[in-house]
């Protein structure tokens, strides 16, 4: 008998089956490396809330976490969560909900977007894909959460990094290189999270504009201020029409932005904001708390984009490029929104094919920035770069990939053709 | 110190000195090799100074294409290379090797650009830490990670070890500030990781190469965030009778929700010496006392600063007092910021331990360590960056007893290894270097290890960037040393440590 069916034969498994859907860890590793033995190609998944941003890939098998779910071990005044994987976000946030405590990265809910209704997903596919919400450019990325890790590299070893402590810098950041890698690195089985107190209040400035120009002003001068804002969004009036809420008086296009903290600062900066920008009453609402949160729970979910057919790419840039970048994409049927203060564009282009997609990459890349696909149609999305990488850089994620993942077993292709 | 084991001295690379200096003077600027005995004394050790060992050579770059063509050449002739920014590192990642050619950075020491739209700063790697915000506070702004070292360490080198500091309990360490840089690896090639965009796509290799210690690459531009300063900062002076109370005051703030920029203990002993050195107006009498700072608009820290003195009064404050003013805050940080001269008052020797832990473990971390103090008959004084569990435990020896230099490794080992037993870390900020890297089995099985090393090779198959460091050549816990300091001499007694 074989190693490899000496192995076969201590477990339940069945190896013929399509889909894998452990519930321990140990089983993740038997099928792991039963797979990297036949060269079995896996797709990795958890509740399939993002499974269809990046490229599409053949794989013989699926592996089906979402029975790999729980939490470990939650130490509010420790301010951190262990939980395994594949835990929904939804069972995580209810639980930090309990103690008024939050993740502050908001993580976007793609659900709305691919399947018309909420779904959050997992927190390991939140990690995985590392897309931050509003918050992002005051409490950084899903990455600068991350405490820990343990998963299992592509040869079934199972490996950790980090732990539960804030400050640590012992070996290399592997926390960081696993977030954002789409589970091609690793399958992911516990993860650390920094969680933090929920602000007592927060109000949301909203300003009548229906210009970006003038929008880009009002987020630049806000975030360069000592306000201390935690999130900045413009809504051109397309999408600023559907925000209707009871405070706000106004509708059209609207730049938002949010103040947060004790109550009597949030009051105070608020007041001082809305002077530094010379704001006039009749063009300013003030939405508080509860209307507040309902605003920044619809751009987090991508809400004016609830069941969008197709073509929505997620544009990152430094924010002096956003109003350059968006007049060039005009000549394009687009409808768009920009969040994180102006560095975020999510855009969506009534037609779109592979000559059109050439040339936006152009534009932002001659811009400094970066675009992600993250609805397109499935002929264009056969033949396009989901996301975009050069060659040096791919060198390095091959490197990257076989050490975590020698035989390409993990989502291989997903990002990249050839990883 | 105990014996300190390095990869082997390849033979033929000594014999072949000379060549290799003229090699390298073939590429760069003559006068930037240094090869005489005179010119690369001041390179044989960092901050980490009971390390010393001289470098075959020293090589000064002047561009990036001249850091690439020297890596380039070492690669494909085998010679091992350690970068070096500021040299005040604190766990011997710039030490050289016998057989290394150190590359000291310090001529890539420019700010390139100011982007205030993009709020960014993007530097040549040697410019240090406190020149960034010194180069853009006149319009309001700052760079938030600020290692007690920031008037002399480098950034390229804060990058390096992704120090953090005081502040990164509220603002994180060097890794949540940073947007870009430009590394060259081994082989030569260049290339950038992020920019001024947030979250460049792909994998991450900007998180990657933050604290890596220099084995994976050497940067040669740095893009970092800038903030604006806040409007007001408030510090809080608080005693306790017992560290128990401190602890639990700490656990207490954070879990309100107050997010202090600055949270630090220290014990009886330490209050004393600082005190004593620098007349700080510390209250003696108290078994810990805590420095906290907020800072913010005014009626934010005003509210912060209220629910501090409620939640201490509840854990049995002695004492307690808040700034006036800037200059008193300012005084309230002098003495915690004199830790390290203070305590060379005190004994001959002293090494500086910087464990990381749970903020909760705190009281028994200390009691553990008083037991062990105790055990091996040595003097302890602790500093703690309490807000975010950053433990600076101060061994006192003397160096010229080998007894108790023994004895004091082996109490500094016994503490790292309770760090890790109660769920911290090895180094929370002066990172593994040469100083910890044995202990690293107590925090890593050897999967987990061999997985790192596997980058690494991935990155540097022939392993010539920093050998030697931040993993076991002996892969087993022997018990090495630790910031070591002889007569209260540091290499640069002026700057603040920890």
């Amino acid at each position: 008998m074989s190693m490899e069916e000496k192995q076969n034969s201590q477990t339940s498994l069945d190896f013929n089956q399509n889909i894998f859907k452990p519930s321990s860890r140990e089983e993740i590793v038997e099928i792991v490396k039963h797979c990297y033995n036949k060269n079995i190609p896996l797709e990795i998944n958890g509740l399939k809330s993002k499974n269809k941003i990046g490229r599409n890939f053949q794989s013989e098998k699926t592996l089906d976490l979402s029975d790999y779910k729980g939490i470990i071990d939650y130490k509010p005044e420790e301010l951190y969560i262990k939980v395994k994987a594949a835990t929904p976000l939804k069972e995580i946030m209810e639980e930090l909900n309990k103690n008024n405590q939050q993740l502050a990265f908001e993580p976007n809910d793609f659900g709305y977007l691919f399947s018309g209704e909420s779904n959050s997903g997992t927190i390991g596919g939140v990690v995985s894909c590392n897309f931050a919400g509003s918050r992002r450019f005051k409490v950084g990325s899903v990455r600068d959460h991350i405490l820990g890790f343990q998963g299992i590299n592509g040869k079934g070893e199972t490996i950790k990094s980090g732990g539960t402590v804030v400050k640590n810098v012992t070996g290399y950041d592997l926390s960081k290189l696993i977030s954002g890698s789409f589970g091609t690195l690793t399958i992911l089985t516990e993860l650390s999270i920094k969680v933090l107190p929920k602000p007592e209040t927060s109000k949301t400035l909203i300003i009548k504009n229906p210009h970006l120009k003038k929008a880009l002003d009002f987020l630049g001068k806000a975030l360069s201020s000592s306000t201390d804002p935690s999130g900045g969004v413009f809504y051109p009036d397309y999408f600023g029409k559907d925000f209707v809420l009871n405070d706000l008086t106004h509708d059209g296009g609207l730049t938002a932005i949010r103040i947060e903290g004790p109550t009597n600062s949030v009051d105070q900066r608020a007041n001082r904001l809305s002077k530094e920008l010379g704001l006039l009453d009749q063009e300013l609402s003030i939405l508080d708390n509860e209307q507040s949160n309902i605003f920044w729970s619809r751009t987090k979910n991508l809400e004016v984009f609830k069941s969008l057919k197709s073509n929505l790419l997620r544009i990152v840039l430094p924010v002096s490029e956003t109003l350059q970048v968006i007049q060039k994409l005009k000549s394009y049927d687009i409808k768009y929104f920009v969040d994180w203060g102006g560095s975020l564009i999510w855009a969506v282009f009534e037609t779109l094919n592979a000559k059109i997609l050439s040339d936006i990459k152009d534009i932002v890349k001659k811009h400094q920035g970066y675009i992600t696909l993250i609805k397109i149609e499935d002929d264009l999305k056969a033949s396009a770069d989901i996301f975009t990488i050069d060659p040096i850089k791919y060198k390095i994620s091959e490197k990257i990939k076989r050490s975590f993942d020698p035989k390409r077993i993990f989502n291989p292709g997903k990002m990249y053709t050839g990883i | 110190m105990s014996n300190l084991q390095m990869p082997k001295v390849d033979n033929v690379i000594m014999s072949k000195k000379d060549k290799i200096a003229t090699d390298l003077r073939g590429i760069i600027n003559s006068k930037n090799v240094l090869s005489n005995p005179d010119e690369l004394r001041p390179f044989e050790t960092d901050g980490l100074t009971a390390y010393r060992q001289m470098p075959l050579l020293v090589v000064m770059p002047e561009t990036v294409e001249e850091v690439s063509q020297i890596l380039k050449y070492c690669n494909e002739n085998k010679v091992k290379v350690v970068p070096r920014g500021a040299g005040t590192g604190l766990s011997g990642g710039s030490m050289p090797l016998e057989d290394c050619v150190l590359m000291a950075m310090g001529k890539f020491n420019k700010i390139i650009e100011i982007d205030y739209e993009n709020r960014c700063v993007v530097t040549q790697p040697c410019v240090t830490n406190l020149a960034i915000t010194h180069a853009v506070q006149d319009k309001g702004f700052y760079y938030a990670p600020d290692p007690s070292s920031q008037i002399a360490c480098s950034i390229g080198g804060n990058v390096a070890e992704n120090s953090g500091g005081v502040h990164s309990l509220k603002y994180g360490a060097t890794t949540n500030n940073l947007l870009g840089i430009q590394v060259v690896l081994m082989d030569g090639t260049v290339t950038k990781f992020g920019g001024k965009t947030m979250d460049a796509e792909g994998y991450d290799f900007l998180g990657l190469m933050t604290g890596s210690e220099g084995l994976l690459g050497v940067i040669t531009e740095v893009t970092v965030k800038i903030l604006k300063s806040p409007e007001v900062v408030k510090a809080a002076l608080v005693g306790f009778p017992s560290i128990e109370d401190a602890g639990n005051c700490v656990a207490e703030i954070i879990a309100e929700g107050c997010i202090p920029a600055g949270m630090e203990i220290m014990d009886k002993a330490l209050t004393k010496a600082t005190n004593d050195y620098s007349k700080a107006g510390y209250p003696t009498d108290a078994e810990a006392m805590m420095i906290v700072e907020f800072d913010g608009t005014e009626h934010e820290v005003e509210a912060y600063i209220q629910k501090t003195k409620e939640i201490a009064e509840k854990n049995n404050s002695s004492s307690l007092k808040i700034s006036k003013s800037n200059e008193e805050r300012l005084k309230f940080w002098a003495g915690r910021k004199a830790a390290f001269p203070a305590c060379g008052v005190l004994a001959p020797d002293y090494m500086c331990m910087d464990g990381s832990i749970p903020r909760g473990k705190l009281a028994e971390v200390l009691n553990e360590i008083s037991r062990l103090s105790k055990k091996y008959n040595l003097p302890v004084a602790n500093a703690f960056h309490a807000g975010d569990g950053n433990l600076h435990p101060l061994i006192m020896f003397d160096a010229n007893d080998k007894e108790s230099l023994r004895k004091c490794e082996e109490f500094g080992a016994d503490i790292l290894k309770y760090c890790v037993k109660v769920g911290g870390a090895l180094t929370g900020e002066h990172g593994v270097g040469i100083e910890k890297r044995e202990l690293m089995c107590e925090a890593f099985n050897d999967k987990d290890i061999q997985q790192q090393l596997t980058i690494k090779v991935a990155l540097d198959p022939n392993s010539l960037l920093n050998p030697g460091k931040v993993y076991p050549i002996l892969r087993k816990c022997a018990e090495e040393g630790r910031v070591h300091v002889h007569g209260g001499k540091t290499k640069f007694p002026d700057i603040p440590r920890f």
